[in-house]
C-alpha cells in the first residue's frame, strides 16, 4: 500500500468513525424508556471515543497527504473542505472536553460528516501547485481560516440546538418555517451526494461543443444527464440526452443541470422522509433536545465566537492581506472571495455589538449564528464554483 | 448644567448616574432599582446627557450601538452587492465606453442596470467611501463618549463604597465576621493575583482592569488602518505603475526616478509529470498543462545622480534578481512583481515592396515594432512613409484606425509607398493577412516576408509607504480583541461595619462563573458569609412567577 492509499483509506476510517458515533451520541441524547438520562454521560464518553479516534484518521490522513503532495493539503475543494469538516469536528472535541455536551455532537457529527462527502465530489487526486500558491502563505493562512471557520460553525450548531429546542412544532411560525428551510438544505446537500455518486459508478459522461461568453468555441464533459444546455451547443457523444433547455452564454449551463439534479433528487429524499415519518425533521429532532441545558447552548454559541472571531480576524483578513501584498502586488483587489470574507467579518462583528451593546442573546443569538455559518458556506461553495475570481482553485 | 455633588463630596460631572467616588445612585430612576447598571460604571455619557444643538444631536447620532450595527449591516450588503457581476478591474475593457459596452453585450439587460448603477465601480463609488467614512466616524465617537468618562470613573474609584451602591452589587455577601476576616481575605486574594487596597474597615481587590480598554483599543487600531488607506491617496505613499518590459531591452522604470531596468529574458516552466512529479501525472492529465514558474531576469541600474534623464551612458548596475511569483524584488522602497507576460511577442516585421503584376522587388524592409521609424528608403530611391502604426489594431472609428493597447500584439500600418514609377505615391493600410487600398488600385504591395518574435514580462511597479500604517493598525486591533476577549475585569469590595459584620459585593464584566470560583476559594480561606447571585434570584423568582400564572 502506498502512502496515498494509506491517506485515503484513513479519510475513510474517519468518515465511518464521525457516521457510528452520530448514532452513539443521538442514543446518549435520546434518553432511557423511563425519561431519565442517566446514561447520557456513560454513551457521551462511548461516542466521544470513537469520534476522537476518527479525528485522529482524520489528522493521520491530512499528515500523509502533506506528505505525498509536499504541500499543505489545503490547495482545492477537495482537500479544503476535508479539512473544514476535521477543524468542524476538532472544535467540537474540544467544547466537550470543556462542556460534556453530547447533544452537540449529535449536530455537529451529521454536519461533518455531508461536508466531507460534499468535498469527495471534487477531483480528489494530488495536484501540483500553481505558482500563486507556492510559499509558506498558503498553509498559514488557510489553515488559520479553516480553523476559525470550524470553531464558527459550532456555534451554529449551538444555536441550531437552542432553535430545535424552543421553537414551537405545534404552532405555524415563520421561525418554524425557516427552521425546517435549514433542514432541508441540508437535505439538498445529500441529494448532491447522492446525485454524483450515483452518475460516478455509472460513468455517465456526455461532451458538448459550445461558444463561450466570449465567443470562442469551447467544449465540456457532463457528468450528470444535460438537463441545461450550453450556449449553441452541439452534442459530441452520440446518443447522449439531449439538453432541454439552451441557456445564454453567461449561463454556466452545466453547473445549473448539477444545481438541478441536486435539488430535484434532494426534495425527492426530503418528501420521502416526510411521508415515512408524518413529521418535519426538526419536529422529529426535537425530542432529542429535551435534556438541553438551553443557557449552556447559548454560552456554546456565544463562547465559539469569541474564540473563532479572531482567529478569522487573524487568518482571513491579516494573513489574507500580507499574501495578496507579496503574490499579487496589493493588500487588497476586492476579489469577490475577499469581499465575502470582509462580509463574514462585518457579520460576526455585527453579532458580537448586539449581543454585548443590545442584549441580544437567547434565540436571536442562535439565529444570527446560523445565519453566520451560510455566509460561510456561501463564500466556501457559491463563491468559488459561481462567481469566478483569483481563488477559483475548484 | 450643573455638577453633582454627592453626599460623599465628590464632584461629579452633569448626568452621572453612580457617584464616581463612593457608588450611591445620584439619581431617584437608579436608586429605585434592585440591580445598578455597571456597563459603564454608571458614568455621564456625552450621548445621555445633553440632546439640544445640532452638535449634540451629531455626536449622539453617531455613539450609539445601534447606528453603529446598522452601518455594519448596510455596508456588509453594499459590499456584497459587488460581488454579483465582476468589477470593472477585472472586466477585459480599458475605455468607459468599452467597459459599458461589455456589462450590456455579456450580461444582457441586467449588466447594463449593474452599469448604469454605478455597480460596476463600485467600492470606490463615494456612497461607498462615504459609508466606510461613517463607520471611522461612529467607532472614533462612540469610543471616546464611553472610554473618557469610563477611565475618569475608574481612576477616582474609592475603597470604601456606599452600602446602598454594594447592595445593588450581582453578587452580595452579609453576615457575620471575626476580627482577622478582612486580613485573611486579604491574603487569599492577593495570593490570587488581586490588587488589593485598604481603607479603614475595608478592602477593593481588583484584577484585570486592563481589559475594559479591549474595545476601545481594538477601535483604535481599525481607525489607524483606515487612516493608512486614506494616506495612500498622498502623493509619493503610494505608486502603482505597470511595467511591459522585452527579451534584452532596458527600459526606465516608471515613477522609480533614476532606476533603469534591464531583461535577461522570460522563463515560463510547466508540470512535466515525470520522475519527482510522477504523483501530479493525474492531475495534469485531467486539466491539461499546470504552470509551475513565472519568473522574468532582470538587472537593476542606477544612474548616477546630477545625469540629465535619459542619460543612459554612466549606469551602474545595482543588482541582478530573478522575480518570481510570490518572490517579488524589493529594492530602496519599490517592489517589481512578476504579474504578466506574453509569449512569442512580434518583435519585427519584414516586407517586400513588390510590384503587383510583374513581383518584381524594389527591396526589403524591417519595422521594429516597438520602435518603428517614419520612412525606410530603399536601394532605388523608393520609400516606404510610415503614415500610422496601429500595435494592436481593433478596428475603425469614425474612419480611424484604433489600437487597443500599446503591445504590438495585431499590428496595423498605414503606409504611403513610392517608387520611382509612382512618384505621387499610393496608400496602403496593412493588417496580418489583409491589406486596404483607400484610395484606390495600387500598382505596389508590401509583401509580408516574415516575422522576428521574443518573449515579455508584465511587472508591477510598487511602492506602498502605508503598509507599516497598516500593519500597526492590524497588529492594534489583534491585541485589543485579545485583551477584551479573553480577560475580564474582576473586583470585590469587603467591608466590615461597626458591628463586626461584612459586607461584601462582587463584581465582573464578563464571566461570572470564573469571578465565583475565584470567591468560592476566599470564601472558604476567611470563613466569608455566603454569597449569592442577585440577577440568578431574580431570574428565578420570575420564573416561578409565570409558572403561577399559567
Amino acid at each position: 500500500m502506498t502512502l496515498a492509499d494509506i491517506s485515503s483509506n484513513l479519510l475513510f476510517v474517519a468518515f465511518i468513525a464521525y457516521l457510528i458515533a452520530t448514532f452513539v451520541f443521538g442514543g446518549a441524547v435520546k434518553g432511557n424508556k423511563k425519561g431519565t438520562y442517566r446514561s447520557e454521560q456513560r454513551w457521551g464518553k462511548v461516542a466521544i471515543t470513537i469520534t476522537v479516534i476518527g479525528f485522529l484518521a482524520q489528522l493521520g490522513y491530512f499528515i500523509t497527504r502533506w506528505m505525498v503532495t509536499g504541500h499543505a493539503p489545503i490547495s482545492n475543494m477537495f482537500e479544503f473542505t476535508t479539512a473544514f469538516g476535521m477543524t468542524l469536528v476538532g472544535g467540537f472535541i474540544i467544547l466537550y472536553a470543556l462542556y460534556k455536551t453530547a447533544v452537540l455532537g449529535m449536530i455537529v457529527l451529521p454536519i461533518a460528516l455531508l461536508i466531507i462527502a460534499y468535498a469527495s465530489m471534487f477531483p480528489s487526486e494530488v495536484s501540483p501547485l500553481i505558482p500563486a500558491l507556492q510559499t509558506n502563505w498558503l498553509a498559514i493562512h488557510v489553515i488559520t481560516v479553516v480553523i476559525a471557520e470550524g470553531i464558527l460553525a459550532i456555534s451554529a450548531a449551538a444555536g441550531l440546538i437552542y432553535l430545535l429546542k424552543v421553537i414551537d412544532q405545534k404552532k405555524k411560525s415563520k421561525q418554524r418555517f425557516w427552521l425546517e428551510a435549514i433542514m432541508y438544505s441540508l437535505v439538498l446537500v445529500l441529494g448532491f451526494v447522492v446525485t454524483s455518486t450515483f452518475f460516478t459508478l455509472t460513468n455517465y459522461e456526455a461532451d458538448f461543443a459550445y461558444v463561450n461568453k466570449d465567443g470562442q468555441p469551447s467544449e465540456i464533459t457532463y457528468n450528470m444527464p444535460a438537463i441545461f444546455g450550453m450556449n449553441e451547443f452541439e452534442p459530441l457523444t452520440d446518443g447522449a440526452f439531449t439538453p432541454l433547455l439552451e441557456m445564454p452564454p453567461i449561463v454556466h449551463a452545466g453547473k445549473l443541470t448539477t444545481v438541478l439534479w441536486s435539488v430535484l433528487v434532494g426534495t425527492v429524499l426530503y418528501a420521502l422522509i416526510r411521508l415515512i415519518f408524518r413529521k418535519r425533521i426538526s419536529e422529529m429532532l426535537q425530542p432529542f433536545t429535551k435534556n438541553v441545558n438551553l443557557q449552556l447552548m447559548d454560552e456554546i454559541n456565544y463562547r465559539s465566537i469569541i474564540i473563532g472571531f479572531p482567529i478569522f480576524s487573524l487568518g482571513a483578513l491579516i494573513f489574507a492581506m500580507i499574501w495578496a501584498q507579496i503574490a499579487w502586488s496589493r493588500f487588497w483587489g476586492w476579489d469577490p472571495k475577499e469581499v465575502w470574507a470582509l462580509v463574514t467579518f462585518l457579520f460576526y462583528a455585527a453579532y458580537l455589538h448586539l449581543r454585548l451593546g443590545r442584549g441580544w442573546a437567547g434565540e436571536k443569538s442562535a439565529w444570527l449564528a446560523v445565519i453566520g455559518f451560510v455566509i460561510i458556506m456561501f463564500n466556501l461553495v457559491a463563491v468559488n464554483l459561481i462567481i469566478a475570481g483569483l481563488h477559483s482553485y475548484a | 448644567m450643573d455638577k453633582l455633588i454627592c453626599k460623599c463630596g465628590h464632584e461629579n460631572p452633569p448626568g452621572t448616574v453612580l457617584c464616581e467616588s463612593c457608588g450611591r445612585p445620584l439619581n431617584e430612576q437608579e436608586q429605585n432599582k434592585q440591580l445598578a447598571d455597571m456597563r459603564y460604571e454608571g458614568t455621564a455619557r456625552r450621548s445621555q446627557t445633553y440632546n439640544k444643538s445640532i452638535i449634540d444631536k451629531i455626536w449622539n447620532f453617531f455613539s450609539s450601538v445601534k447606528v453603529g450595527v446598522g452601518i455594519i449591516i448596510v455596508l456588509l450588503i453594499a459590499a456584497a452587492l459587488g460581488t454579483i457581476l465582476p468589477q470593472k478591474q477585472y472586466v477585459p475593457a480599458t475605455t468607459e465606453a468599452d467597459i459599458e459596452a461589455y456589462y450590456t453585450d455579456i450580461y444582457g439587460s441586467v449588466g447594463t442596470v449593474y452599469h448604469a448603477l454605478g455597480f460596476h465601480d463600485l467600492y470606490n463609488s463615494f456612497w461607498f467611501i462615504g459609508l466606510v467614512g461613517m463607520l471611522a466616524i461612529s467607532l472614533i465617537i462612540a469610543s471616546l463618549d464611553r472610554f473618557v468618562p469610563l477611565y475618569r470613573s475608574l481612576k477616582n474609584q474609592r475603597v470604601l463604597r456606599h452600602s446602598s451602591f454594594m447592595r445593588k452589587q450581582r453578587i452580595l455577601a452579609e453576615g457575620p465576621g471575626d476580627t482577622d476576616t478582612l486580613k485573611k481575605a486579604e491574603e487569599k486574594l492577593a495570593d490570587l493575583k488581586y490588587k488589593v487596597s485598604t481603607d479603614k474597615n475595608g478592602l477593593l481587590a481588583e484584577k484585570g482592569r486592563f481589559s475594559r480598554w479591549g474595545p476601545y483599543v481594538n477601535h483604535i487600531g481599525l481607525i489607524i488602518f483606515l487612516f493608512g488607506v486614506m494616506l495612500r491617496m498622498m502623493p509619493g505613499f503610494y505608486v502603482d505603475e505597470t511595467l511591459w518590459i522585452r527579451e534584452g531591452e532596458t527600459r526606465a522604470i516608471p515613477d522609480a526616478p533614476g532606476y533603469v531596468l534591464e531583461s535577461k529574458g522570460f522563463t515560463l516552466e510547466t508540470y512535466t509529470g515525470e520522475g519527482e512529479e510522477e504523483k501530479f501525472g493525474e492531475a495534469i492529465d485531467r486539466v491539461g498543462t499546470v504552470a509551475k514558474n513565472y519568473q522574468t531576469d532582470v538587472v537593476l541600474y542606477k544612474i548616477p545622480e546630477g545625469a540629465l534623464p535619459g542619460d543612459t551612458a554612466d549606469m551602474e548596475m545595482v543588482e541582478e534578481h530573478a522575480i518570481r511569483v510570490n518572490q517579488p524584488f524589493k529594492f530602496d522602497g519599490y517592489a517589481l512583481y512578476q504579474m504578466d507576460f506574453q509569449q512569442d511577442e512580434l518583435k519585427t516585421m519584414s516586407f517586400a515592396l513588390q510590384n503587383k503584376e510583374t513581383g518584381e522587388s524594389r527591396g526589403d524592409l524591417t519595422i521594429d515594432l516597438v520602435n518603428p521609424e517614419t520612412n525606410y528608403e530603399l536601394e532605388d530611391g523608393s520609400v516606404v512613409e510610415l503614415l500610422g502604426y496601429y500595435p494592436d489594431f481593433s478596428g475603425f472609428e469614425n474612419g480611424e484606425p484604433q489600437t487597443a493597447t500599446p503591445l504590438p500584439k495585431n499590428p496595423g500600418f498605414l503606409v504611403k509607398m513610392t517608387t520611382p514609377d509612382t512618384p505621387d505615391g499610393e496608400t496602403s493600410f496593412i493588417t496580418i493577412q489583409n491589406t486596404v487600398e483607400p484610395l484606390g488600385d495600387n500598382d505596389y504591395k508590401l509583401a509580408f516576408q516574415g516575422v522576428e518574435t521574443r518573449d515579455a514580462s508584465g511587472l508591477t511597479v510598487r511602492k506602498d509607504r502605508t503598509l507599516p500604517i497598516l500593519g500597526l493598525g492590524g497588529l492594534i486591533f489583534m491585541i485589543g480583541v485579545a485583551q477584551g476577549m479573553y480577560f475580564n475585569h474582576r473586583r470585590f469590595w469587603i467591608q466590615q461595619q461597626a458591628d463586626g459584620s461584612i459586607l461584601l459585593a462582587g463584581h465582573t464584566n464578563k464571566n461570572w462563573f470564573g469571578l465565583k470560583k475565584d470567591l468560592d476559594q476566599v470564601t472558604e480561606h476567611a470563613s466569608l458569609p455566603a454569597y449569592r447571585d442577585q440577577q440568578e434570584d431574580m431570574e428565578a423568582q420570575e420564573k416561578r412567577e409565570g409558572e403561577q400564572l399559567t
